[in-house]
């Protein structure tokens, strides 16, 4: 049987080493997308759109919005856990929060791929 | 004596020194960018959906109030990335001492400064 514990979610060290692992991530797709796409021989449409069809690039973007997903979950759970004292607005902004985050995740894919 | 707890302080009286300075902008730069996901989603769209929508990203980004929000997201992006590198430096131990977080502090302000100004310069 598991053990729960009553008080204390326990997500504070896990959340904490989330946070980084996807800020690192996120910080060298940043420096290597920059750079690809400085390196692009011209900036049209064409060039553009098949930087993001290729593979390697797309699947990276795919797991660097998911980092920033996550990231911006943590960070903005954060912000509403230091500032709305309201649990009910809280738990709605949390839920509201969330639904944002998936929706944006949706959007993103569907560009990725469609594209 | 029971000290009265919790205690709320007053925010405008409060000086804040660089780090914190660096730290509130942390937080906010963080809001901010999460407030314009959709924004920056829909011109990502835009640029990718067709030729034609290329052609209508471009012609909205030549405007000069688009300029303008862009490279404050690129500010507020920078800003984030540049005090979140100090973030990891300080759990990893580094730059601890008084004199070197303010240090610290001060550089992320500059570079992520010069940086936008790089960027904007290049938007522009």
């Amino acid at each position: 049987m598991v053990k729960r514990e009553v008080v204390g979610a326990h997500y504070g060290l896990r959340d904490w080493l989330a946070q980084r692992i996807t800020a690192v991530v996120m910080v060298v797709y940043t420096a290597v997308i920059l750079s690809v796409v400085a390196g692009l021989p011209r900036m049209d449409y064409w060039q553009w759109k098949v930087l993001w069809q290729t593979p390697v690039v797309r699947y990276a973007t795919v797991l660097v919005i998911l980092c920033l997903l996550f990231h911006t979950w943590i960070g903005v759970r954060n912000i509403f856990m230091d500032y709305i004292k309201d649990p009910a607005l809280r738990l709605a902004l949390y839920v509201l929060t969330i639904g944002a985050l998936v929706w944006y995740g949706v959007w993103s894919f569907r560009i990725l791929w469609s594209a | 004596m029971v000290k009265p707890r919790p205690k709320y302080l007053n925010l405008f009286q409060i000086r804040l020194p660089i780090p914190g300075i660096v730290s509130i902008m942390h937080r906010v730069s963080g809001g901010v960018l999460f407030l314009f996901i959709p924004f920056l989603l829909t011109l990502f769209e835009m640029s990718l959906e067709s030729a034609q929508t290329f052609a209508r990203f471009k012609t909205v980004m030549s405007h000069w109030m688009f300029k303008l929000i862009v490279i404050g997201l690129v500010w507020a992006y920078l800003h984030h990335l540049c005090a979140g590198i100090r973030h990891l430096a300080l759990d990893l131990d580094y730059g601890t001492e008084l004199a070197s977080a303010r240090a610290s502090s001060n550089l992320v302000l500059v570079v992520s400064i010069v940086l936008t100004a790089v960027a904007g310069v290049l938007i522009w």
